[in-house]
């Protein structure tokens, strides 16, 4: 009673401060705690396989299938691994949605910001924060019972399935359906960010460019766009960093099998399945007990996290020149 | 007030309140537009063209997902889904309601937020108000972006190993022999407050920098000391930068996929660990509303994509509303400020 009595008064100020200073550090050790559990979770790959088990060679799904039998003292030759297949895979469906959610996303915020009447762009923007809330796993599912069959059923041909069969089988689930998706999640962050941007330019700027007859929209390409570019930028990173997480929904709709798409196929690699570094972490959650999978899982989650610092810290490089032009606030 | 760094989906994708440049400042250039686009060239009309039909499907987008899973949801809801405890069955038909998801899903947030809410503000606080030593400052800031910019999915596998020291097993299930499972109530609730942390800390953090120094200055010529004007004046004022953070957290926490699969990882009921009443039930495993609709989605077991569909539409709800109340804070706040700043000689 005494302490609570002692705690309800007011504290002298160097305790607090050195009491919310003691809280703020437990957050930054939580964080270095994360990386070093990590760390040390996915040494064993590193210490059979160096940084080799980057690169492509053997079949990854006979990997994993000698690894999930694995005994409790398993062998150096359990824990060989060549994950190329899945690295390729995220990068190939984060590439993708990023270009084309840049692509959707520029149009979309110069069209909220410049071009639509202030009703119009009133009403999209409710629309963009809800596709920007939606969880994966509503995305996820729309994609399995929606759009999957949908392309296995229509989109491709039996042709292609034929000529696929020795190697994969089509079912729908796949690269093309898996962008698309990843697409819709990624494009309202950066619609946020680059809207943002857009509306910092000061309008005297534009004004100066449509008084010298551009119209509205070369006023925007000449002054408008190149005055953002940093944001651009930083839209990209952020959207290319939630692209290189998701894993739930692309677990769902990408058909799950360590298949490296052959853009040689022309249309048919739209259809091929793929497994991402965050979606094969999903897939094997359940063969932890093995260690070799285990450490394999922990190397993902590590080339994962490895891969946010870089996004976080170009991010970080990108918003510099940002800062210089900020005029709001 | 600075750039907004922290979390994907975080505050400042609700701080574009009206992006329009204000009319009457000589209104924007889209605005009292002079030339025709019929007098535009082809490629400027074309682009044109192109961001109508890029905004407009934007639009069918998110209403053709709202409409579908509505039309789904109403169509399978019903009161003895929402109701029934989950049974593990061969088909759609006897595998019961989502009573423990959902009671799940609330769990787990209120877990999140109890952990998360007082962080993120005293590490906003101690940053803005405090910040000493300045390399302190950095580490913190720094590891809360990290954090922000880490996928859930390896937040959660974190958690996995953490959970599985043996120092931390009374938190989480136990198997017979002694192994140790690190999946619990316990576990995935303080994991998904990392989730929640980021927006709380920004929503803060914008706020207390957006104080007026003024208002500190004259606490402090009452002779308030510094955690008192912090505890009397500054948190007050801020509390719905606060309350934004705080439902942007819950929204993301309702909406996490991976980090319930991996440390809740039951299939329905609550698995109570131990014979404590409470305890027990936090020691031990059940589900949420996401991972019912994923296991009963064809990913998982598959039994009952229309209780998936239910599930999910009650997830969108909760989306929704939370979305409402983020903007209805926020709206009342412009208007807070507008007044603010037409009160003349302020």
């Amino acid at each position: 009673m005494a302490l609570l009595e002692r705690l309800k008064r007011p504290w002298p100020d160097h305790r607090a401060e050195r009491m919310l200073g003691a809280v703020s550090l437990l957050v930054g050790v939580a964080i270095i705690a994360m990386v070093v559990f990590v760390v040390t979770r996915a040494w064993p790959i590193f210490q059979h396989n160096g940084i080799s088990w980057l690169t492509g060679g053997a079949s990854l799904e006979q990997e994993f299938a000698r690894m999930s039998a694995a005994s409790a003292s398993p062998t150096a030759a359990d824990y060989q691994l060549r994950a190329w297949p899945l690295i390729y895979g995220t990068l190939i469906t984060t590439v993708m949605a990023v270009v084309l959610g840049l692509i959707v996303g520029l149009l979309a915020s110069i069209f909220i910001v410049e071009l639509a009447p202030a009703r119009v762009s009133r009403a999209v923007i409710p629309m963009v924060r809800l596709l920007a809330s939606i969880p994966s796993v509503v995305y996820g599912l729309i994609g399995i019972l929606v759009l999957v069959p949908y392309v296995g059923n229509h989109l491709v041909t039996e042709h292609e399935r034929r000529a696929m069969q020795g190697t994969v089988q089509l079912t729908g689930a796949g690269l093309g359906v898996t962008v698309v998706i990843l697409t819709v999640m990624i494009t309202p962050i950066m619609i946020a960010l680059i809207c943002e941007a857009l509306v910092a330019v000061p309008s005297s700027w534009r004004e100066g460019a449509v008084a010298l007859g551009l119209n509205p929209l070369r006023a925007v390409r000449a002054v408008t766009l190149p005055a953002i570019r940093p944001a651009i930028v930083a839209a990209a990173v952020l959207a290319t960093a939630r692209a290189l997480g998701e894993a739930v929904m692309i677990q769902m709709v990408s058909g799950g099998k360590s298949f490296a798409p052959r853009p040689g196929d022309g249309i048919t690699f739209l259809w091929e399945p793929l497994r991402t570094l965050a979606s094969a972490i999903v897939d094997y959650r359940e063969g932890l007990a093995s260690p070799p999978l285990k450490a394999a899982i922990y190397s993902f989650a590590l080339l994962l996290l490895f891969a946010a610092f870089a996004m976080s810290i170009s991010g970080y490089l990108v918003k510099l020149p940002l800062r210089k032009y900020q005029t709001r606030g | 007030m600075s750039t907004p760094e922290t979390g994907p989906a975080s505050s400042w994708l609700w701080s574009w309140r009206d992006v329009r440049p204000a009319p009457g400042k000589g209104g924007g250039p889209g605005r009292g537009r002079r030339s025709s686009p019929l007098s535009w060239r082809w490629g400027d009309r074309l682009v044109l063209v192109l961001a109508w039909l890029v905004g407009g499907l934007l639009c069918l987008i998110a209403g053709s997902i709202v409409v579908y899973m509505g039309v789904r949801g109403i169509e399978y809801l019903s009161p003895s889904v929402i109701f029934s405890h989950p049974t593990i069955a061969e088909n759609g038909a006897t595998s019961g309601g989502f009573l423990d998801p959902l009671l799940g899903t609330m769990l787990l947030t209120v877990i999140g937020i109890v952990l998360a809410l007082p962080l993120g503000l005293v590490c906003a606080t101690w940053l803005v108000e405090y910040g000493r030593p300045a390399w302190l400052a950095r580490v913190v800031e720094s590891s809360i972006e990290i954090v922000a910019g880490t996928p859930d999915i390896v937040i959660a596998i974190f958690g996995l190993a953490l959970f599985q020291v043996r120092l931390l097993a009374p938190l989480s299930v136990t198997a017979e022999g002694g192994g140790v499972f690190g999946r619990s109530f316990i576990a995935a609730g303080a994991l998904m407050s990392l989730l929640a942390l980021p927006p709380i800390y920004t929503a803060s953090r914008d706020g207390l920098q957006g104080v007026p120094s003024h208002m500190r200055e004259a606490a402090f010529a009452l002779g308030k000391t510094r955690i008192t004007t912090i505890r009397r004046v500054l948190v007050p004022n801020v509390r719905s930068n606060i309350a934004t953070g705080a439902v942007l957290g819950i929204s993301r926490m309702i909406g996490s996929t991976a980090i319930v699969l991996i440390l809740l990882g039951g299939f329905g009921r609550f698995e109570p660990q131990g014979a404590m009443p409470a305890i027990g039930l936090l020691r031990g495993t059940g589900s949420s509303l996401t991972s019912y609709v994923y296991y009963n989605s064809p990913a998982g077991e598959g039994v009952a994509p229309q209780k998936a569909y239910a599930a999910a539409f009650v997830l969108l709800i909760f989306v929704l509303a939370l979305n409402l109340i983020v903007e209805r804070i926020g709206r009342s706040q412009a208007r807070a400020a507008g007044l603010a700043k037409s009160t003349p000689g302020s």
